[in-house]
């Protein structure tokens, strides 16, 4: 009799919690997975939204191989990476000089971090603004110390990308900052303490203490670091138009938006997404897999 | 040794003074240049304190631009998906964190594999279903998709809830008589509140920053969020190269997540602090 109740007890907390996580796993099903599989369809056809679609087979994947605006888009994207480790130098720079018990730090912190939680669209028009090739702050500014004339930032394809790293950094250190800083501030006093003893000056311990210790750090920060370039496009739409110059500007989605809101080829536009998705799981994949060599873990 | 300390601590100040003023000082220009005259941006040398001072820019693009009707849209979209959001994402989070049930791991799993999809695949079969229901140009296709809760927000609250609930709570809930649902509401929910408020400055970021999504489904000027509204400025309400009101209605956009920055700072910081590390 008791066990019976017991039972009941027991099904009835199962039937809850299944209730309970039922909304996340049909919202997977419907903007998920219904979607991903959908968009694998279509990218064997052609169409516009408007006639009914057609199977092209793999023919879109073909269109896409001697597309130069497809090859472009995907260099840009690539040629975006270099910001990451610049950022995470810079960030660990910072972070270090901000773990020390000094006063104000945290003023400081909250002025590094603003960038971060502005708007990417009103931090896309001010520095479209700074980088005016005649009258913008950059220019001014490089005239002002060096004399020069600086270089036409957004009009010259040569440009257009650096352009672009500078912007992502000033509006990304401050994020990862605040990671290595955490991590710093997780480090134990025993560590350096240890050090002390045998000896070891300020690069060893950065070397051989915190550099191995926060490897967990870099491994999230140069992770999600990929995943979110190679999804940029707000900046590009705002600062580079139709792509900027010679398609300079344009990053892969911003090249299937294009395809997809601007010229409804829907069919070619799901290919090129999956060709993404494709490339962000290869590269997450391989990331993970060596992570096993250099990742710290407790 | 102590000379060498202070030595040290100087430079630190020194360097971190030069880093604000490159962080602030684009933002700093951008108020500047939104208080000048059209004919006085282009002064060289530039100017930064603004000589004479207008506030005309800020009354030009709130008149030209529906900006009261892309305030209220963004909000729209940020309390209803907040509100329902985070309480269906800490409904899904404390069954995961606290109770046994056939396939959890399996379901948890493939939930997280959501994060790996990114949004342009799945993007464009959305827009032709949400297209079909006759929703393009209203704001649900950015409000329903949200109200399922999100994997990152589970996943956050999972690992708080695992740590912060003692199970001998929910046990003497369940003696008391509580059902499973009203343990959640009076013992699990309170116990969350701080991870929950750390979701919601950062969601209420997400969404109100959100572009690529509403830019796709939102056409008529006065359905737009405040984003999608001052992205188009330049090219419908004001002149290009009219910098002092692009930079007006920039502030604009900029104002509200300042504000809520400044109130919900803690949360910002040690919640992308925690899932860093977590995640």
């Amino acid at each position: 009799m008791k066990r019976n109740k017991t039972t009941g007890y027991r099904r009835k907390e199962i039937a809850w919690s299944l209730l309970f996580v039922t909304p996340p796993v049909l919202g997977f099903l419907i903007f998920g997975l219904a979607p991903l599989l959908t968009s694998l369809g279509l990218s064997f056809t052609s169409w516009d939204m408007l006639t009914p679609a057609t199977f092209v087979g793999t023919e879109n994947f073909k269109k896409m191989l001697q597309d130069e605006k497809f090859y472009k888009s995907i260099y840009n994207t690539f040629y975006l990476l270099i910001g990451i480790p610049i950022g995470m130098v810079i960030s660990l720079l910072l972070a270090i000089m901000m773990n020390r018990p000094l006063k104000g730090i945290s003023v400081f912190r909250t002025i590094y971090y603003i960038p971060v939680i502005s708007p990417i669209i009103a931090v896309s028009l001010l520095w479209q603004w700074m980088l005016n090739y005649d009258y913008g702050l950059i220019n001014e500014f490089i005239w002002t110390i060096f004399g020069v004339q600086g270089p036409n930032w957004l009009g010259d394809p040569n440009w257009v990308k650096p352009s672009f790293v500078m912007m992502g950094l000033w509006s990304g250190i401050g994020g990862t900052m605040v990671l290595y800083l955490a991590g710093l501030q997780g480090i134990s006093s025993v560590y350096y303490e240890a050090a002390q003893v045998d000896g070891a000056n300020r690069w060893h311990q950065f070397r051989h203490i915190v550099l191995p210790l926060l490897t967990p750090i870099h491994f999230f920060v140069i992770v999600m670091g990929v995943i979110g370039t190679f999804q940029s496009f707000s900046q590009m739409y705002i600062m580079a138009t139709d792509g900027g110059p010679e398609y300079s500007g344009a990053t892969i989605v911003f090249y299937i938006f294009q395809e997809a809101f601007k010229y409804f080829s829907m069919g070619y536009a799901s290919a090129v997404a999956w060709v993404l998705g494709v490339i962000i799981f290869i590269i997450t994949l391989i990331q993970f897999r060596f992570s096993r060599r250099w990742v710290y873990q407790d | 040794m102590a000379r060498e300390r202070t030595i040290m601590n100087v430079l630190n100040y020194a360097l971190l003074i030069a880093g604000s003023f490159v962080m602030l000082g684009p933002l700093a220009w951008t108020v500047s240049t939104s208080l000048k005259l059209q004919q006085h941006v282009f002064d060289i040398p530039p100017k930064w304190i603004p000589d004479p001072l207008t506030w005309a820019n800020y009354i030009d693009v709130w008149t030209k631009a529906p900006l009261l009707h892309g305030f209220m849209n963004s909000g729209i979209i940020v309390v209803t998906v907040l509100s329902v959001g985070l309480f269906v994402s800490a409904m899904a989070a404390y069954a995961f964190s606290k109770f046994e049930f056939p396939f959890k791991n399996a379901i948890f799993m493939s939930l997280l594999g959501t994060m790996m999809i990114p949004y342009s695949v799945v993007m464009i079969p959305q827009y032709i279903g949400f297209s079909e229901l006759g929703w393009v140009d209203t704001l649900l296709p950015l409000i329903v998709p949200g109200l399922f809760g999100n994997i990152v927000t589970i996943f956050f609250f999972r690992q708080f809830m695992q740590g912060s609930i003692p199970s001998d709570l929910i046990d003497a809930a369940k003696i008391d008589g509580a059902g499973y649902f009203r343990t959640f509401v009076t013992v699990a929910l309170p116990i969350a509140k701080p991870a929950i408020a750390a979701q919601a400055a950062l969601g209420f970021m997400g969404i109100w920053n959100d572009f690529l999504g509403p830019l796709i489904y939102l056409h008529t000027p006065e359905k737009q969020t405040i984003q999608v509204l001052i992205a188009s400025m330049q090219s419908n309400y004001i002149s290009t190269s009219n910098y002092p009101s692009m930079m007006a209605a920039s502030l604009i956009a900029l104002l509200p997540v300042l504000i809520v920055f400044f109130f919900a700072q803690r949360y910002f910081i040690e919640s992308m602090a925690i899932s860093g590390i977590k995640g």
